[in-house]
């Protein structure tokens, strides 16, 4: 079977509100600046609080969505007087943690978030990357609290626009249930034990170990669906059915219910099985987003361990 | 037997809100008290602008009642009110000062002078338009609906224990909708410190339900929500016609006191959150020593106080600012008796004594 060399993952960054108001990452920050915690074994840990002012504020953003921002020509734009914050503030951050694509860059960034639909502890990245896909497997196969699943994006890094693509490998964590402005125990637990594992992959990688290949399951995105709109005043005119609510993951069949009118009519899903998730996503109805669906696919990943001088 | 009726005018023109009669507790069961007709009911939605379930109840019933303009309206006549348009459209709580505290009647006749809140402004619109509160120009019943993160089901939150309106309205909602965990909040505040929009009306609740999180609307809360409000409209008709409603025990919740969150002695961030093993539940019974807060270094803090009390609002998003972790009460078993609707010639006595 293959087996792949990288070098040593050495620098290990973790950030936390990017989106201001998912709560899970700012106290998770605060607690690790707090402990002063920047050393773990042959791992050095940074820790940031993305967006401070979206923080103070408890609002997902200030300006604009910090986490779309760090696509390429984003990045290379020139800062001026009227650069929104969230704009200059991805370029400070670029700097601090990469820059995008250069060997400066930090080796593992790992950005915790939180979503109010139903999916447990996801982690989201863009393409194959088999660090995070090993990382992925060994999360899942030791955590017990809640279902572990991956989400592998599928833009080229030119594209890719949130703030784990800095990293030379990068790892969206993403937990839910919770409300925006709410932290909750088992949540933030959660999270804690997806980073810990994180750190102690990195570290016994380091070491010199090898991690065995094998096959994994992950869910890309094939289109998104908007909720039924009002064609005058563009306010949604229908809710996530009670069907599909809080279902992500199960599969959806056409003739499933979907969304229900507020006058009680359902709609139904036409097309493909695909799988549902970010199901009635909070900061989504802005962008559109009822739910995203995606189908599973398998990934054979190779063992992997650091290349020995 | 035929029963013993007393015409209490329960609701005096110079005071707006029921007064307790001392020797109520004395009364028995079967004695039918006789209170004013219910002419206007007012729903509110979109009091907090990302408590979406009664902003999207509102513009539904707004809808319905374009189409219906041209039938008679059926007694109560409805006033459906979107109370905080603005934060309705930028889907926050308030965009000032939160509108649900304006409603003491200092805030209502404050200084005029100088910037003034955008909601200090729209309370007193609304108090003009649903009120004057105290005065008998206000709305019989103000029916304000609010969603919570917390675990709570549906929940009517007044001021009063001895609302009879209010508490037959509440035990008509448990028998009609069995489904759904049910319980009646009081807050023991006078009526001239009362703050919130339901005490505009001669009588008024909150109706709140959860667990939802704010800025996201769940077809399951939305639909116990369209139902509670439902019935409850039903009710008044059933009332306003003439039915007697039967005495019967309410189990009441009396807020007692609030905990706030562990803080940090600078920054006064928080340092723990609600403990998993208290978290989602609200209404079970809290006892001294029962963990309260998980650190986020993973510690857990307990409960100190002497006295067992029911923890509601658990981790409800909009109180962290206000310092309030949960919310505890009493619970105690309240004696609600029959009552019915007085007659055109019960209230033209009445008002010839005044």
């Amino acid at each position: 079977m293959e087996h792949v060399c990288f070098c040593p993952l050495s620098r290990f960054a973790i950030c936390g509100g990017t989106h201001g108001n998912e709560m899970s990452g700012v106290y998770m920050v605060r607690e690790m600046q707090k402990q002063k915690v920047d050393q773990m074994g042959s791992v050095s840990i940074t820790s940031i609080l993305s967006n401070p002012p979206a923080v103070d504020a408890c609002r997902r953003y200030m300006g604009t969505d910090l986490n779309r921002c760090f696509t390429d020509a984003l990045l290379s734009g020139a800062t001026t007087d009227d650069t929104p914050y969230e704009l200059r503030r991805a370029r400070e951050l670029n700097a601090q943690l990469g820059p995008k694509g250069s060997p400066e860059a930090v080796d593992l960034l790992c950005d915790i978030h939180n979503t109010t639909a139903n999916m447990g502890l996801c982690l989201i990245f863009y393409s194959f990357d088999w660090i995070a896909l090993h990382i992925y497997k060994y999360i899942q196969s030791k955590m017990t609290s809640a279902p572990v699943r991956a989400i592998c994006l599928n833009e080229p890094s030119s594209e890719a626009y949130s703030l784990e693509s800095i990293g030379k490998h990068g790892i969206s964590i993403e937990v839910g249930p919770q409300p925006t402005g709410v932290v909750r125990a088992d949540i933030f637990n959660m999270a804690k034990e997806a980073v810990d594992l994180s750190l102690e992959w990195l570290h016994t990688f380091n070491s010199g170990s090898t991690f065995e290949g094998g096959e994994v399951e992950a869910y890309t995105p094939v289109r998104s669906v908007d909720y039924p709109r009002d064609p005058t005043t563009g306010e949604i005119t229908a809710a996530i059915h009670p069907q599909l609510q809080d279902n992500d993951f199960n599969i959806l069949r056409p003739g499933d219910p979907v969304f229900q009118f507020f006058s009680g009519e359902t709609v139904k899903h036409e097309g493909e099985d695909l799988y549902p998730l970010f199901v009635n996503e909070c900061a989504y109805y802005e962008k559109k987003v009822a739910f995203q669906l995606t189908k599973k696919i398998t990934v054979t990943l190779p063992s992997v361990g650091v290349k020995k001088d | 037997m035929r029963k013993k009726e007393i015409n209490f005018l329960l609701h005096r023109p110079s005071s707006s809100r029921p007064v307790c009669p001392p020797a109520l507790a004395q009364m028995e069961v079967d004695e039918v008290v006789r209170l004013p007709r219910l002419s206007r009911v007012a729903v509110c939605g979109g009091t907090h602008g990302n408590e979406l379930s009664g902003v999207y109840l509102v513009r539904e019933l707004l809808k319905g009642r374009k189409q219906v303009m041209e039938e008679e309206e059926r007694p109560p006549s409805v006033l459906t009110v979107l109370a905080n348009p603005r934060a309705v459209q930028q889907c926050r709580r308030y965009i000032d000062t939160d509108l649900n505290r304006c409603f003491t009647h200092a805030a209502l006749k404050g200084p005029s002078s100088g910037p003034v809140p955008y909601e200090t402004t729209r309370s007193r619109e609304l108090n003009a338009a649903l009120g004057p509160k105290g005065s008998p120009g206000a709305v019989e019943l103000v029916c304000d609906l609010h969603n919570t993160t917390a675990n709570m089901g549906l929940c009517l939150i007044a001021y009063s224990d001895c609302d009879w309106i209010c508490l037959h309205i509440f035990r008509h909602l448990q028998r009609k909708m069995p489904d759904v965990p049910m319980r009646y909040i009081h807050f023991d505040v006078s009526n001239k410190e009362s703050y919130s929009l339901d005490s505009v009306g001669k009588h008024g609740f909150a109706m709140e339900i959860g667990p939802q999180p704010h800025g996201v609307v769940r077809s399951d809360v939305y639909a116990a929500m369209k139902a509670g409000v439902q019935h409850m409209l039903d009710w008044v008709c059933f009332f306003n016609s003439g039915s007697t409603f039967e005495g019967e025990y309410v189990d009441v919740f009396t807020m007692i006191k609030h905990i706030d969150y562990p803080r940090d002695g600078e920054t006064r961030n928080i340092t723990a959150a609600i403990h998993p093993q208290l978290q989602d539940r609200d209404f079970c019974l809290l006892h001294p020593e029962d963990p309260l807060f998980q650190t986020f270094s993973g510690e857990t803090l307990r409960y100190k106080g002497s006295e067992a009390l029911y923890p509601f609002f658990i981790n409800e998003c909009a109180y962290y600012e206000k310092g309030i972790a949960l919310s505890l009460a009493r619970k105690r078993r309240v004696m609600v008796p029959a009552i019915r609707v007085q007659t055109e010639r019960e209230e033209e006595e009445e008002e010839e004594e005044e």
